[in-house]
C-alpha cells in the first residue's frame, strides 16, 4: 500500500484501525482530546496515543449530559464514548485544556464503564518559575499514574527514546509543511489534512516511517511551482473539514501554512533532548505555541501569527473557528485588528459539524480570495 | 394591619443601609484618582484580602455584569460587544463589560479605569481571557492567580504552586503600590475575611427555619458585600446586623413568602433581569427558593480558611472552591443543602454564559433524583442577556413543575396521615 491508501484506510474508519492495531500488537490504545498531552509519556508506557476527533453520527446520547451550548468537538466526543463506538480504548488522558473539556472530564469519569481514566491538571499559565515547577510535578505524578494504569514501569530510558520518536515526526512534519510552503503543488491541501489526522491516529513508528518516506518523495519531485497561487494562512483550533481546503484550490489559492491545534501547533517545537526527559517535555509544553486556553504573555498569539504570515508570504488568513468555542472566539478580535494594522486581510469561518451547505462556504471564501 | 403595611413589615430592612454602602463604594471607587488610591479590578473569586491590607480599591467587573443585568442594560450592551467582533455565545459578563468600557456605558456610567487587574481563574476559564482583553485595552498589569482544578482531591503538588503564586501575587502588588505590605495588616484583613464569611454562612443558615426569613433571591441581592469588600469592618457590621434581623423576623414569624408551603433549592447564578419575576412566580405557588448554591460559595472555603494563619490558609481556601471541584463533589453539597434546608425540588439554571456552572447539571440532575428522589426543573436561560429567555415557555414549565411539587407533597402527607393511624 501506498502512504496514502495506508492513510486513507486509518482516517475512512479510525476506530477499526485501533482495533486492528490493539490485536496485532496488543498495545493498550489511550484515547486523549488535546495538544498538551503528554505523548511521550504514554508512548514510553507502550501505550498508543489515539487522538479524540468527535465522530459524524448525529447527538443523541450526549444530549442527557451537556447542552447545546457546548462545542460539537466536546459533545462529539461525548457521543461517541457513550454510543459504545469507542469501547477499544484502554483508557483516556484528559490535560487540563478549557472549561468545556473540564466538565468532560468529569462526565466521562461518571459515565463511561470501559478503560481507565486520568486527569492531567497541567498549569494555565507558562511563563513563570513555579507554573514550570508544578507543570514538571503533574508529569511526574502523570507518569505514575500511568505506571499503574498500564501496569508497568515507564523508565527514563523508555522516555528518552519515546522523545527521540515524537522528535522525528515533529522535523518528519514540519518538514513536510516546509517544502508544501515552497511549493504547494507538492501536496493537495486535503491530502495534508489527512496526513495530519492520521499522525494523531497512527502507531507512531509506523507514522514517522510514512512521513519520511513522504517527504522523501516531495524532496525528490521536481514539480513546476505555479505562479499566481493565493497564498492562505488557516488559523483557530481545530479543522476537521478538509472540504475548505480543496474548495481554497479551487479557487486559485493554496493553504501554506496554519496555527491549528491538530496543524503546526502540534510539530512545533521540539523536547529538548539533552534535558532530563520529564524536564525536557515540560519545556516544551511551555515554550510551543500557546493555546488560547493558556496564557503565555498578552501577545504571544498575535505575534506568532504575524510571525507565520511574514515567513511565508501569505496574503491572507481564514479563522476557521468551532462554533462554542470560547478561547479562540475572545482572541479572534484582538487577532484580526493586529492584522488589520498590518494590511492583511482575514475572514472569519465558525463552524460545526455537520458543516453548512459547501455552495454556501465557497462563495465566501471565493469571494475573499478575490477582495484579498 | 392592611396589606400595603404588612407587606412593608416584611420587606427587609437591611437592603437600605445596602444600597448605601454599595452606593458609597462606588463613588469611592470612581474618584479613587483624586483620593490617591489605587484601583484594581478583580475576579469574583479572587483573593481581595492583600488589596484591602494594602488600601487599593477592589472593582468587579463580575458584580458590575449582575449590576447591568438587573438595570436590563445587558442585551444593548452584548450588542455592541458582537460589532467588536466577540461571538455572542461568550459570557455575557465578560461581552457586557468589554464593550461598557469603550462607552463607559452601564448603570453607573462605567468602572473607574483600573490601575491593576488581578484575575484568579478558580471560577473559570473565560476570566482568564477577559482580564487578557482588558489588560491590553487599559495597558495596566494584570496578575494571574492559576488555581488548578481539583476533579477529585486537592494535590500537594496544587498547594505548593498556589502558596508560591500568592507570594508572588503580594510581590506584584508591592511592585504596583510601590511600598510594602504590612503583614500585621494583612492578618487583621485575614480575621475579617473569616469573621464575615462566618457571618454570611450565619445568615445563609437563617432559611433552613421554616418559613425561611428570606429567599435566595433576596440573598442575591444582599450577597454583595461578602464579594466585594470581605476583609472590611463595614462587611462585618452589615452581616451582623442583617442576622439579627432575620433572627428577629424568625420570632415574628415572618417568611419571605406569605404562605410558604414549598421549599426549593437554586442553583447556577441568578437570571438577574428577572429576580423579581421569578420570586413573585415561585411565591403565587407557596414556593420559596430558601437556598442556593451559588451565594453559599462566598462562605463554602469557611472549612479551609485558618483565621489565625490566613495567609498560608488562603491557596487552599481559594483553590477548593464549589466551582474548581468536580461535578460528583458538586452533588454531595447539592444533597447537603437539600438535607439541610429541607427542600422539595431543585431549580437549576441552565446559564449559557457559564459553561462550568452549567455542564454537569444533567448528571447533577440525575444523580440528585436517584439520592433524594426529588424532581429537577431546567430554566434555560443567560444570567445577563435577556434574548435567551423565552418567558411564556419558562412560565408553563414552571407551573407543570410546581404541579409535581404539589403531588408530591400531597402523596407524602398521605403516607404521613397513613403511617400515624
Amino acid at each position: 500500500m501506498s502512504p496514502f491508501e495506508e492513510i486513507n484506510t486509518v482516517i475512512a474508519d479510525p476506530a477499526a484501525y485501533a482495533r486492528r492495531l490493539k490485536d496485532k500488537t496488543g498495545k493498550k490504545v489511550i484515547g486523549y482530546l488535546c495538544s498538551y498531552t503528554p505523548e511521550e509519556i504514554i508512548l514510553a508506557g507502550g501505550g498508543h496515543p489515539f487522538r479524540l476527533l468527535g465522530g459524524d453520527a448525529a447527538i443523541t446520547h450526549a444530549d442527557a449530559h451537556l447542552q447545546a451550548y457546548c462545542c460539537s468537538l466536546v459533545r462529539g466526543v461525548l457521543e461517541e464514548a457513550l454510543s459504545g463506538r469507542l469501547d477499544f480504548l484502554d483508557g483516556a488522558v484528559f490535560p487540563h485544556t478549557c472549561d468545556s473539556i473540564q466538565r468532560l472530564s468529569d462526565i466521562w469519569r461518571l459515565n463511561i464503564p470501559f478503560g481507565f481514566h486520568t486527569d492531567v491538571v497541567l498549569p494555565v499559565k507558562l511563563n513563570t518559575e513555579s507554573a514550570r515547577q508544578y507543570m514538571l510535578d503533574v508529569l511526574t505524578g502523570f507518569r505514575t499514574d500511568l505506571e499503574r494504569a498500564l501496569e508497568t514501569k515507564i523508565s527514563d530510558e523508555h522516555l528518552r527514546n519515546a522523545i527521540i520518536l515524537t522528535n522525528n515526526i515533529r522535523r518528519s512534519l514540519k518538514e513536510i509543511y516546509e517544502l508544501r510552503s515552497l511549493n504547494p503543488s507538492l501536496m493537495s491541501g486535503p491530502d495534508l489534512h489527512k496526513l495530519m489526522k492520521a499522525s494523531m491516529l497512527m502507531d507512531r513508528e509506523h507514522f514517522l516511517a510514512i512521513a519520511t518516506a513522504v517527504a522523501a518523495e516531495m524532496r525528490r519531485s521536481d514539480a513546476p511551482v505555479k505562479s499566481g497561487v493565493k497564498r492562505l494562512v488557516l488559523a483557530g483550533g481545530f479543522c476537521n473539514h478538509p472540504d475548505i481546503y480543496s474548495i481554497i484550490e479551487d479557487a486559485g489559492g493554496a493553504v501554506v501554512w496554519d496555527d491549528f491545534c491538530t496543524g503546526s501547533r502540534y510539530f512545533e517545537e521540539l523536547v529538548p533532548e539533552t534535558k532530563a526527559p520529564l524536564e525536557g517535555i515540560a519545556q516544551r509544553l511551555l515554550k510551543r505555541t500557546v493555546c488560547p486556553a493558556k496564557h503565555s504573555g498578552l501577545h504571544a498569539r498575535a505575534d506568532h501569527l504575524l510571525e507565520i504570515v511574514r515567513e511565508r508570504q501569505a496574503e491572507g488568513v481564514i479563522f476557521v473557528l468551532l462554533k462554542f468555542c470560547d478561547p479562540h472566539a475572545f482572541d479572534y478580535p484582538y487577532l484580526k485588528r493586529e492584522l488589520d494594522r498590518e494590511g492583511i486581510s482575514s475572514m472569519l469561518m465558525e463552524v460545526e459539524t455537520p458543516l453548512p451547505p459547501a455552495g454556501q462556504i465557497r462563495t465566501r471564501i471565493e469571494a475573499f480570495m478575490e477582495m484579498m | 394591619m392592611d396589606k400595603d403595611t404588612q407587606k412593608d413589615k416584611n420587606k427587609i430592612k437591611s437592603v437600605k443601609r445596602m444600597k448605601e454602602i454599595m452606593t458609597n463604594y462606588y463613588i469611592e471607587a470612581k474618584t479613587a484618582s483624586q483620593t490617591g488610591k489605587k484601583v484594581a479590578w478583580i475576579t469574583s473569586g479572587g483573593p481581595v484580602e492583600p488589596l484591602i491590607a494594602m488600601d487599593v480599591i477592589p472593582v468587579y467587573p463580575e458584580n458590575h455584569g449582575a449590576m447591568i443585568g438587573a438595570s436590563k442594560m445587558g442585551n444593548d450592551l452584548c450588542e455592541k460587544a458582537a460589532v467588536m467582533g466577540y461571538s455572542s455565545d461568550l459570557c455575557s459578563y465578560a461581552r457586557s463589560d468589554i464593550s461598557c468600557a469603550t462607552v463607559n456605558g452601564g448603570p453607573i456610567g462605567g468602572l473607574p479605569r483600573p490601575d491593576m487587574l488581578v484575575c484568579c481563574n478558580n471560577i473559570c476559564g473565560t476570566v482568564l481571557k477577559w482580564y487578557e482583553i482588558q489588560a491590553r485595552y487599559f495597558e495596566v498589569p494584570l496578575f494571574i492567580l492559576d488555581t488548578p482544578f481539583c476533579h477529585t482531591d486537592y494535590r500537594q503538588e496544587v498547594k505548593r504552586y498556589v502558596r508560591r503564586q500568592i507570594d508572588e501575587y503580594i510581590l506584584f502588588l508591592e511592585g504596583v503600590c510601590g511600598r510594602k505590605l504590612d503583614f500585621d495588616r494583612l492578618r487583621e484583613v485575614g480575621r475579617l475575611s473569616v469573621e464575615g464569611q462566618r457571618l454570611w454562612q450565619a445568615v445563609l443558615d437563617t432559611t433552613a427555619h421554616r418559613p425561611a426569613p428570606m429567599s435566595a433571591f433576596d440573598a442575591f441581592f444582599h450577597l454583595a458585600l461578602i464579594v466585594t469588600l470581605r476583609g472590611t469592618q463595614i462587611a462585618v457590621d452589615y452581616y451582623r446586623s442583617l442576622l439579627s434581623e432575620m433572627e428577629a423576623r424568625i420570632a415574628s414569624g415572618i417568611g419571605a413568602v406569605e404562605n410558604e408551603q414549598y421549599r426549593l433549592l437554586w442553583d447556577n447564578l441568578p437570571v438577574w433581569y428577572k429576580t423579581k419575576w421569578l420570586s413573585d412566580k415561585f411565591a403565587s405557588k407557596g414556593a420559596c427558593l430558601v437556598a442556593d448554591t451559588y451565594t453559599s460559595a462566598w462562605c463554602g472555603s469557611l472549612k479551609y480558611m485558618d483565621e489565625n494563619n490566613f495567609l498560608e490558609s488562603m491557596a487552599e481556601g481559594y483553590t477548593r472552591i464549589y466551582l474548581n471541584i468536580g461535578v460528583d463533589q458538586m452533588v454531595k453539597q447539592v444533597v447537603e443543602m437539600i438535607d439541610k434546608y429541607q427542600a422539595d425540588g431543585l431549580v437549576m439554571h441552565s446559564n449559557r454564559s457559564c459553561k462550568p456552572y452549567s455542564f454537569g447539571q444533567y448528571d447533577i440532575q440525575k444523580m440528585v433524583q436517584q439520592e433524594r428522589g426529588i424532581p429537577s426543573l431546567m430554566i434555560e436561560a443567560d444570567m445577563v442577556d435577556d434574548q435567551y429567555f423565552a418567558e411564556s415557555q419558562i412560565d408553563t414549565r414552571i407551573d407543570a413543575f410546581m404541579e409535581m411539587i404539589r403531588e408530591n407533597h400531597k402523596r407524602r402527607e398521605s403516607v404521613n396521615m397513613s403511617g400515624k393511624k
